[in-house]
């Protein structure tokens, strides 16, 4: 290491080419893969997943697994090549040069160790540091991460954390050995965004206090600005964009990264006046790769006979910062010219009231203790919850986990009924009635789309059959002739083609099954769909389509949508109306804009100052929320929010503490349920600023 | 955690009577105490003669009520027969019925009298028991520590050659029942006309005709005589631990947490001895300690071949002479060892790992 | 003649066993022609361990089938002066057209052990597989319902199951195969409630899937209950009008009691992975649209449960196997003179010390027999986890 100086790149990755081998063939991940990382530099490498973003980090550790070769290519680290080096010399570089923070906090660290000696273990390895001094160095580095009470953390085993606070741990333990190069792998994915807002904080303050580089995975376009000063845009194994953000979001000169920014709902979108674009066609899977540009076949300034004759180079643009593009034509396009086809749509009406729900409430009894004895606690799922819904209407329910819409939803369904409180269904009260009892019609109008895309059809089962048997079931038509014709037609809504029918869910894509989840719920002509993040696990180009799918049948059918969510970028583009959640309760509910611009809920305003926005022309005013949201088994007592909220001293006599708000009715029927006086919150700001183009 | 062991306990004892029951009604069948007469009595017995007897050795009645005598809560029987001798469940035919308990049960430590040792079934038991004890020790010395190493090293480097050999061994031995193992067993090394002893015995290496005994007794515990039967019990049991135990071991070292070890830089040895091995062995935990019911099937069947007068030996002798009282004996003794080593493994699971034990 | 050799004994048993290989060289050469389009039994023949384990239950299933072509002689019958005779011996005056050796020597009775050994595939593999699929019955009909539905349900049959699993096997073999207890009518009373659950199975799983149309719901309820029943008053009752299905008394204690024994271990698997895929949202989607209980169990979850269903299935029939084997060796349940492999060992091992050949024949085939369906199991699970 002493012929390395800091000038030079911390990281080093040059024409890199990585492979798994199968049985039966070779499956090229990455292909021709190099960029540079600078000491105190946060590279950010973004893509849908399979395009090869985690094997490249997974590489630069060495950790491929059995199958898993680099084929190609070097990557150097402060200037020596990982990919010749030797077991033990890679020993001695991971975990005290190069560290890594995973998705899954969870997962990983083990279950059966104490925190502390997890932490320990690290300097012990790396410097032969003794026992009790790797130990306070632990507990130092704990409370570097901001972890309340570290003593009891050291001594406590993984599961007694929660996930923020486990996450927080994982990069505790990789920055113990003090690293050059930090590799986070979709580090906040699994996390609610109000505690993800508080991780990406603290990563960004450490690696400056550092002095640490960054190698940061994401999906997430606006995480990445929000972290990085450089990035990388990665599609089908291999890089076609790279430069620093600024110049990749504003200037890009890729048609993929052009076509994902137009296929993400930013501030100014809208599904009427500005529908989002999606790109055409699939992800193409790693053995049917076209020849030429990999993007080609989607690309809308596709040159037959020039874009698909070779491999095309990573070239780069003069001008820029270290900026390059993988496109032959990058020079010719107009990348100031507005998209050509954007259909600009009809607003749809609302109608009258579909569905009402009055002071609903569900509490759960469950035991307390852990081996089943104990006293039976109670928990408030749901707490006198109160809306209506109109026909042909979009109603988004935003929350975070353990918020209560799935709870909602369920009850909503039939699969629970409620404690007390009443849902009107076009007149008729279904509240305590399960749907083993509802009548056919009932069922068959109300429908849900599920979130899991892997998860929401029988594995063992057609497509055409899962669909034909929701028919059956809603008993439409009478024999199986007029049920398979059906089938077909709710093919063609959903715009799959029809020889999809005799295929297994497995050979469907994750978008495509979504469509096949869409098409069932709307077998018996439903009336009020309830998408539960219908399009949350999907890829970003992939859910503007379905999207459009969802919104295109609403307007057709006069559907009632329950939109339940808990990404704001892609309510604000669908709603009409948005209902805030926490924790059981409903803290703000009104259209979009009054949602959207203040005054907020407390709880509002630091959700929407957490989602990052892919944009740079948006400031958000930075709130981060302390800790994590409690548990509904235990709630706080009087207001739901009070144990993280920012306006609590604005509240005269400790109110919070002791009440439950009332529901104050703004105008236009916004409503926040909130102490704030009138006066503070008519002086909020608002959260999100545009600059002016 | 009290709650949990109390509530354990309780269904352990409700399990318990239940399955007492059933033995004990199963064994009492009229056919069953029609042979019995027989048998006690005269083979020539009438029918009618038959029935009387039934009834004056206390087999009438209700089978709840005798049950209830036999565990020890309802009064033992008297009879008085046609010559006017008293008897009854707790004397003697002749002594005074006054003096005798009014209750005499499993639960007052009478557990009868066997027909076929002649003798009380508890003092007979006991003796069996304990030969069977030294079996069940030196089965589980070799066993356990055998299958862990064997399970633990297939399954920390999933699919390379040694993986490859040591589960192609474990699938074997799996499929090897005892008796089947144990006859190969005799053949190979304790026949005097096959396998590896005649060819000793030429060369002149062994003393004896075989190189190994192939019977074994209580009484005379050393390695000549005991190598076959418990290897014979412990072959079965080695590869079905082995391969829970290599089940185990593969998952844990494709957790994230040992990506996450390997990725902080410990070396592989300490991957698996410090990261893996404690969450690999909960598992098999539970495994071994379910093994004993099986354990229970290889002693009954080794004790038969090789005539080792211990437990499992009794059990067959006393079904095979329709000895009531000695089975009933027998399949307490079982089924209190089933229920036992099933409370050990559930406490022991949630010992062993903290994510349920703190929670 | 004299007495063959170990190389001619070999060729001989080989020669013998001709139907059997000619019959696995087409089976291999099919399947493995047609192996992309047989699902998972076509993946098989991707792995080695699988396909050797397919070839040794197959060869075994073939000897059962072609097993009066391949003996030698009658397995029951006794030739003097061939008692105790080493492998090879020839058979001294033997008859025109009648085989000269006895291959594998002969049992304490003079019987042909290689003829027995044989047949004994044939009594071993009409009991162990039926028996374990009547175990995957009763336990796929309860543990669906105790897994999907919980509650006091499951905890009422989970402690039944515990309480069967309780008992050390052997100890209940004792109990319930026993002379004594057929006379009590037991067996017949287990057989009638055991039986009846692949008839209520069958019964609630068509009848869940096509409630919707009445027409086909009644043709194949009627069906199966027409058939059931039938088959149902032979087998429990032995009553069968036509006298076409029928058990020996001895052979339905021991089948009864060996679905006993198995039932609650699939019970206990079946309950795991129901419990597991019930949090599936294509369930929730069933309850959604309205779907009934038993449609979304028996139509929804059980086919997704079927990968770990059928590799269990393999082991399972191993498992039986040694039971029955267990049951032979312990001379309960079967007639004195049966070629089944456990009561041969059985046989043989009172001169094991110095006529082992009798009890070592039949041990080995008994092992080879488990050894391929663990094998199998194996490759099954490997090329079932893949993809």
């Amino acid at each position: 290491m002493a012929d390395w100086d800091p000038s030079q790149p911390i990281l080093e990755i040059d024409h890199l080419s990585i492979s798994f081998f199968t049985r039966l063939r070779e499956i090229p991940a990455v292909m021709d893969f190099s960029c540079t990382v600078m000491p105190g530099e946060a590279m950010g490498l973004v893509g849908e997943s399979g395009c090869g973003k985690s094997t490249v980090a997974l590489a630069v550790m060495r950790e491929l697994g059995k199958t898993g070769r680099i084929t190609g290519g070097s990557i150097r680290f402060k200037g020596r090549d990982l990919t010749t080096m030797g077991e033990e010399e890679l020993r001695q570089i991971r975990g005290s040069e190069i560290a890594m923070i995973y998705q899954e906090p969870m997962a990983s660290l083990n279950p059966a160790m104490k925190i502390g000696a997890q932490l320990a273990e690290v300097p012990m390895i790396h410097s032969g540091m003794g026992r009790a001094e790797a130990w306070r160095l632990a507990r130092q580095i704990v409370a570097d991460v901001r972890l309340p009470d570290p003593d009891r953390i050291l001594n406590s085993y993984p599961h007694q954390l929660s996930g923020g606070q486990q996450q927080r741990i994982v990069i505790a333990m990789a920055l113990m050995a003090k690293p050059a190069l930090l590799i986070l792998d979709e580090p906040t994915t699994a996390l609610d965004v109000t505690v993800e807002a508080g991780i990406v904080d603290l990563v960004k303050d450490l690696a400056e206090k550092y002095g640490t580089s960054m190698l940061f995975i994401s999906h997430n376009l606006g995480l990445v600005m929000d972290v990085c000063n450089r990035i990388c845009v990665m599609y089908s194994g291999e890089a076609v964009e790279t430069g620093n953000v600024a110049e990749v979001f504003d200037e890009m000169r890729h048609p993929y990264t052009q076509a994902l920014f137009r296929s993400i709902p930013l501030p100014g979108a809208d599904k009427n006046a500005r529908p989002l674009i999606s790109i055409p066609g699939n992800f193409p899977l790693p053995h049917e790769r076209p020849q030429g540009c990999n993007f080609g076949p989607r690309c809308s300034y596709f040159q037959k006979g020039r874009c698909d004759a070779a491999e095309v180079p990573m070239v780069p643009v003069p001008g820029g910062d270290r900026h390059g593009t993988r496109c032959l034509r990058w020079d010719e396009i107009d990348w100031t010219a507005p998209p050509a086809a954007r259909a600009v749509k009809e607003k749809a009406e609302i109608g009258p009231v579909v569905l009402r729900m009055e002071d609903l409430k569900k509490y759960y009894s469950v035991s307390g203790g852990a081996f089943g004895g104990g006293a039976r606690k109670v928990v408030k799922a749901n707490e006198t919850l109160s809306f209506e819904a109109h026909e042909g209407e979009t109603l988004a329910i935003v929350g975070e986990s353990g918020c209560g819409k799935s709870t909602f939803a369920k009850v909503l369904m039939g699969l629970e009924t409620a404690t007390s409180g009443s849902i009107m269904l076009f007149d008729e009260n279904v509240q305590s009635t399960p749907i083993q009892k509802r009548n056919t019609d009932t069922v068959s109008s109300v429908q849900m789309v599920f979130q899991n895309p892997f998860d929401t059809l029988n594995p063992s089962m057609t497509v055409g059959r899962q669909i034909i048997r929701a028919l059956e079931i809603f008993k439409y038509g009478k024999t199986d002739a007029e049920r398979q014709a059906r089938m077909l037609e709710l093919l063609d809504l959903v715009k799959l083609p029809r020889a999809f029918a005799e295929r297994m869910p497995r050979q469907l894509s994750g978008g495509q099954k979504q469509r096949v989840g869409i098409a069932r719920a709307f077998a018996g002509g439903a009336k009020v769909v309830v998408a539960d993040e219908p399009v949350s696990a999907l890829d970003v180009s992939v859910q503007a389509a379905v999207t459009d799918l969802l919104m295109d049948i609403q307007r057709e059918n006069r559907t009632t949508l329950l939109f339940i969510s808990h990404d704001l970028g892609i309510v604000r583009y669908l709603s009409d109306r948005v209902m805030v959640m926490y924790l059981g309760h409903v803290v703000e509910m009104g259209t979009t804009d009054q949602v959207f611009s203040p005054p907020y809920h407390p709880y509002t305003e630091a959700l929407l100052s957490a989602v990052p926005i892919a944009d740079t022309h948006v400031t958000r005013k930075r709130i981060v929320l302390e800790g994590d949201i409690p548990s509904a088994m235990n709630p706080p007592p009087g207001c739901p929010f009070q144990t993280r909220c920012r306006w609590k001293s604005q509240v005269p006599g400790g109110l919070c503490d002791r009440e439950v708000p009332p529901v104050q009715v703004l105008e236009g029927g916004h409503q926040i349920k909130c102490h704030l006086s009138r006066e503070v919150l008519e002086k909020m700001e608002p959260v999100i600023k545009i600059a002016a183009e | 955690m009290p709650a949990f062991i109390a509530r354990r306990l309780g269904l352990m004892v409700l399990t318990a009577f239940v399955l007492t029951f059933v033995v004990f009604f199963l064994t009492n069948l009229p056919p069953n105490l029609e042979k019995l007469a027989r048998s006690e009595g005269s083979v020539r017995m009438s029918d009618e003669a038959v029935a009387s007897w039934i009834v004056q050795n206390g087999h009438g009645g209700s089978v709840f009520s005798r049950y209830g005598q036999w565990l020890g809560v309802v009064p033992g029987w008297t009879a008085t027969d046609d010559k006017g001798v008293a008897r009854g469940r707790c004397f003697a035919a002749g002594s005074d019925p006054a003096a005798a308990p009014r209750f005499c049960g499993v639960l007052q430590g009478d557990w009868g009298h066997s027909t076929f040792f002649k003798k009380p079934v508890l003092p007979a038991l006991a003796g069996m028991l304990g030969a069977t004890g030294w079996l069940m020790l030196w089965v589980m010395i070799v066993m356990v520590p055998s299958a862990l190493v064997i399970g633990v090293v297939s399954g920390m480097r999933e699919g390379s050659r040694t993986d490859r050999v040591l589960s192609t061994f474990s699938i074997a031995s799996t499929a090897t029942p005892e008796y089947v193992s144990g006859v190969i067993l005799v053949a190979l090394l304790a026949s005097p006309v096959t396998g590896l002893s005649p060819l000793l015995a030429e060369w002149g290496w062994i003393e004896g005709k075989t190189l190994f005994l192939g019977a074994a007794s209580p009484d005379n515990i050393s390695f000549w005589s005991f190598t076959l039967p418990v290897m014979t019990i412990a072959l079965y049991g080695i590869g079905y631990i082995a391969r829970m135990t290599r089940a185990s071991m593969t998952e844990v070292m494709t957790a994230q947490y040992i990506r996450t070890a390997r990725l902080k830089g410990v070396s592989f040895a300490q991957v698996v001895l410090r990261h893996a091995l404690r969450n690999a062995l909960i598992a098999p935990f539970t495994v071994i300690m379910l093994q004993f019911p099986w354990l229970l099937n290889g002693v009954v069947i080794v004790e038969t071949l090789f005539n080792y007068k211990g437990f499992g030996w009794t059990l067959v002798q006393a079904a095979g002479n329709n000895d009531i009282n000695l089975l009933l004996g027998c399949s307490v003794v079982a089924v209190f060892v089933v229920l036992v080593t099933q409370l050990v493994s559930d406490i022991g699971y949630v010992f062993l790992n903290p994510r349920i034990r703190l929670s | 003649m004299d007495t063959l050799s170990y190389t001619a004994i070999l060729g001989r048993i080989l020669a013998q066993f001709l139907p059997v290989w000619i019959a696995l060289a087409a089976t291999f050469a099919l399947s493995f022609a047609f192996r992309r389009r047989l699902g998972l039994y076509g993946k098989l023949f991707d792995s080695p361990v699988g396909m050797i384990g397919f070839g040794i239950v197959m060869f075994w299933v073939f000897t059962a089938l072609f097993a009066d072509q391949i003996v030698t002689f009658d397995p029951y019958a006794q030739f003097s002066g061939m008692k105790n005779k080493p492998l090879g011996t020839v058979l001294k005056g033997a008859a025109e057209g009648q085989y000269s050796h006895f291959l594998l020597g002969g049992d304490h009775l003079a019987r042909d052990v290689f003829s027995r050994m044989v047949m004994g595939a044939r009594s071993v593999l009409s009991i162990a597989p039926p028996a374990t699929l009547f175990a995957f019955m009763v336990g796929i009909t309860l543990g669906v319902p105790a897994g999907y539905f919980g509650g006091r349900l499951d905890t009422t049959l989970s402690f039944i199951a515990n309480l069967v699993l309780a008992f050390p096997v052997i100890l209940l073999f004792y109990l319930l195969v026993t002379p004594e207890i057929r006379l009590t009518g037991i067996p017949v009373a287990m057989a009638a409630v055991l039986f009846l659950f692949p008839i209520l199975f069958l019964t609630v799983l068509l009848n869940a899937r096509f409630f919707t149309d009445p027409a086909k719901r009644n043709l194949y309820v009627g069906v199966v209950l027409l058939l059931g029943f039938w088959a149902y008053s032979g087998l429990a009752f032995n009553s069968d009008p036509l006298g076409v299905w029928r058990m020996d008394p001895n052979l339905l204690n021991v089948f009864v009691s060996v679905v006993f024994v198995n039932a609650p271990t699939v019970f206990r698997i079946v309950r795991g992975i129901v419990m597991d895929l019930k949090a599936r949202d294509y369930v929730a989607a069933g309850q959604t649209r309205g779907e009934g209980p038993w449609y979304i169990m028996l139509w929804e979850i059980l086919p997704n449960a079927r990968g770990p269903l059928i590799v269990d299935f393999c082991l399972r029939i191993g498992y039986t196997t040694i039971l029955l084997g267990t049951l032979g060796f312990f001379g309960l349940g079967v007639a004195p003179d049966s070629p089944d492999w456990g009561s041969t060992i059985d046989d043989g091992r009172k001169t094991l010390a110095l006529f082992p050949h009798a009890a070592v024949a039949p041990a080995i085939a008994l092992m080879s027999l488990v050894l391929g369906l663990n094998l199998l199991a194996d490759g099954l699970r490997e090329e079932s986890l893949r993809d």
